[in-house]
């Protein structure tokens, strides 16, 4: 099980984002971790995966722990190898390399003989991979490179995946497919997987359990079918008001939303 | 055959010959700026200490060739390391002005070493290439020639394949690619960046091994070491394949401006030579030969 501890996170020595956060994914879930922009979702994945340091960001109280071990004082290249593997925001593809060198570089720390099998397991979750493994990555898709990110995260096979974001800039039809097999993933393999989301519908809709962040801590958390069913998260997160019309979660006053969460 | 083609084909032999030794420098460069950004301005120092370092084993202290070369290698591997641990880690994140300046410090640095042992005087190396020639038709080819420009071609195919093929090399080009990136699937950056110069540090020592064996051993070598940039540049900076057509491109320039244009417009020509190539190419793509183009999707 991972769990953050009333983890605070300072970029530059002065900026504090994280401000106690606290929160736990068992093993082998899907656990949603909700929000808006700028709330520190991605903050919270790089905590975990240690990517804080490239960005003279730091965890500064509270702790990260993978079954007991702290995870907070390890370089990333360590928490990769411990089976923590982060798919970055943006999906972040090697635009001048193959999709299968990509993928090869999914497998960096891995030692073991099976790697060719793991390519065949990942074209099989994503066939469009394999009809262009030799093609430049750069231009792929948009749904192409995220699915890319994901199955360079597959090569590590890494018990545990960061997601953030796989939603980002992508149709609906795509969103759903992706989701899709996020969760075969999970069914298949058994990989637990922490998947950050602004769309709170797709992500709920695969989820097991789910927490709500803003401004650097966990506001409501519960299981996805209650947070579906929750009024605030219907109305500010997945967009429908309690007759059912579309409203942007912007229209509606700021404190309110609070204080509901908060009750 | 007349004299006259007879004369071009000789002067084509000798710059692709040089060219090719220039390649391997060059590559040295590449691979540095590709993983690490740095314009490393040292990289003709780092060739002059090979060189001299080799020259002391071998002319001074009397070891066999062999063993000299490995010790050089050894010497050259420990070096990078010291550089790239020494004086560049610390300035990871600084701005590229800053770095640049460092490397210009390291080249007087270096320098200053080999002055300080060697002095300034002009040696010859001692024999560690055939110095015959091999008769073919009209044209006769230095065997020396032909051993510096097919040692210097191997090592830039097995390094081009290595980083295409190894582990290590599709690290490497996912770290020039995407730094955060490749830190998140567990790649090792500073091994990659150690890695990047102690490649350079050893390409430098060979490449100066065979231009000091072609033309002696003097502080100039440093100058033709820094050749390796207009080389890289005209390749495209981050492209192996450019650093090698680069390479040989400024060779064959630099023998034929020599050949034809040195007496009409009185010497000097051939150093100049590769630069007016250089901003012509430039000029046409920017990016050089080779050089990656921005990938940008709509
Ligand atoms: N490297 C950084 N340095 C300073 N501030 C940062 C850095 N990264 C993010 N922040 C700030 O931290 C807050 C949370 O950002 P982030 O974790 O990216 O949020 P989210 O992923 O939820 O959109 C934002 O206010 C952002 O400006
Ligand atoms: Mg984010």
């Amino acid at each position: 099980m991972l769990a953050l501890n009333n983890v605070e996170v300072m970029y530059d020595k002065v900026i504090l984002v994280l401000k106690g956060l606290s929160l736990e994914v068992p093993d082998g879930r899907i656990v949603a971790l909700l929000g808006a922009n700028g709330a520190g979702k991605s903050t919270t994945l790089k905590a975990i995966s240690g990517l804080l340091r490239t960005e003279e960001g730091e965890v500064t109280e509270g702790s990260v722990e993978l079954d007991g071990v702290r995870l907070d004082r390890l370089d990333p290249s360590e928490i990769v190898r411990r089976g923590v593997f982060h798919v970055l925001e943006g999906r972040r593809v090697f635009e001048h390399l193959t999709v299968e060198e990509n993928l090869l570089a999914g497998a960096h720390t891995r030692r073991d003989g099976g790697i060719n099998g793991d390519l065949a397991a990942v074209y099989g979750y994503f066939p469009p991979l394999g009809e262009r493994r030799s093609g430049t990555a750069g231009y792929l898709s948009g749904g192409e490179q995220q699915m890319l990110a994901i199955g360079r995260a597959l090569m590590a096979r890494p018990r545990l995946m960061l997601l953030d974001e796989p939603s980002l800039g992508l149709s609906p039809m795509l969103v759903e497919e992706i989701f899709r097999i996020i969760r075969r993933i999970n069914q298949e393999r058994g990989t637990t997987i922490l998947l950050v989301e602004q769309n709170a519908r797709a992500a709920l809709g695969i989820a097991h359990h789910g927490f709500l962040m803003e401004g650097g801590r966990v506001v409501l958390e519960g299981p996805a079918e209650t947070l579906r069913a929750n009024e605030d998260v219907k109305e500010f997160y997945l967009g429908l008001t309690a007759v059912g019309e579309k409203r942007s979660y912007r229209e509606v006053k700021h404190y309110k939303r609070r204080k509901r969460w908060l009750s | 055959m007349s004299p006259d083609l007879t004369l071009v084909l000789q002067l084509l032999i000798g710059g692709v010959a040089i060219g090719g030794v220039y390649a391997l420098i060059a590559l040295g460069f590449v691979l540095i700026y590709k993983a690490t950004d740095v314009l490393n301005l040292a990289q003709g120092e780092m060739l002059l200490l090979g060189a001299y370092v080799s020259y002391g084993l071998i002319a001074q202290i009397g070891l066999p060739v062999p063993v000299a070369f490995l010790i050089t290698l050894a010497f050259s591997i420990v070096l990078g390391i010291t550089i790239e641990r020494v004086a560049l880690r610390p300035l990871i994140g600084e701005p590229a002005i800053s770095v640049i300046m460092v490397t210009i410090g390291l080249a007087i640095l270096l320098r200053s070493i080999v002055i300080g042992i060697w002095g300034t005087e002009y040696r010859v190396y001692p024999d560690v290439l055939p110095k015959e020639s091999a008769q073919i038709g009209p044209l006769s080819v230095s065997l020396e020639f032909l051993w510096s420009f097919g040692i210097a071609m191997a090592l830039v195919a097995l390094f081009a394949l290595a980083f295409r093929y190894t582990r290590v090399g599709i690290a490497m080009r996912a770290v020039a690619d995407d730094q955060q990136a490749a830190l998140s699937m567990g790649i090792n950056v500073r091994f990659v960046f150690a890695t990047s110069w102690v490649i350079a540090a050893i390409v430098s020592s060979i490449g100066g091994i065979l231009l000091a064996s072609i033309q002696g051993t003097g502080i100039l070598l440093a100058t033709l070491g820094l050749k390796a940039l207009p080389v890289a540049i005209v390749g495209g900076l981050d492209s192996i394949i450019g650093a090698a057509v680069g390479g040989v491109i400024v060779g064959v320039l630099e023998t034929l401006s020599a050949g034809y244009l040195d007496v009409p417009l009185g010497g000097g020509v051939r150093d100049v030579a590769p630069f007016v190539f250089l901003v012509l190419i430039l000029l046409v793509k920017p990016y050089g030969l080779f050089g990656k183009e921005r990938i940008e999707r709509v």
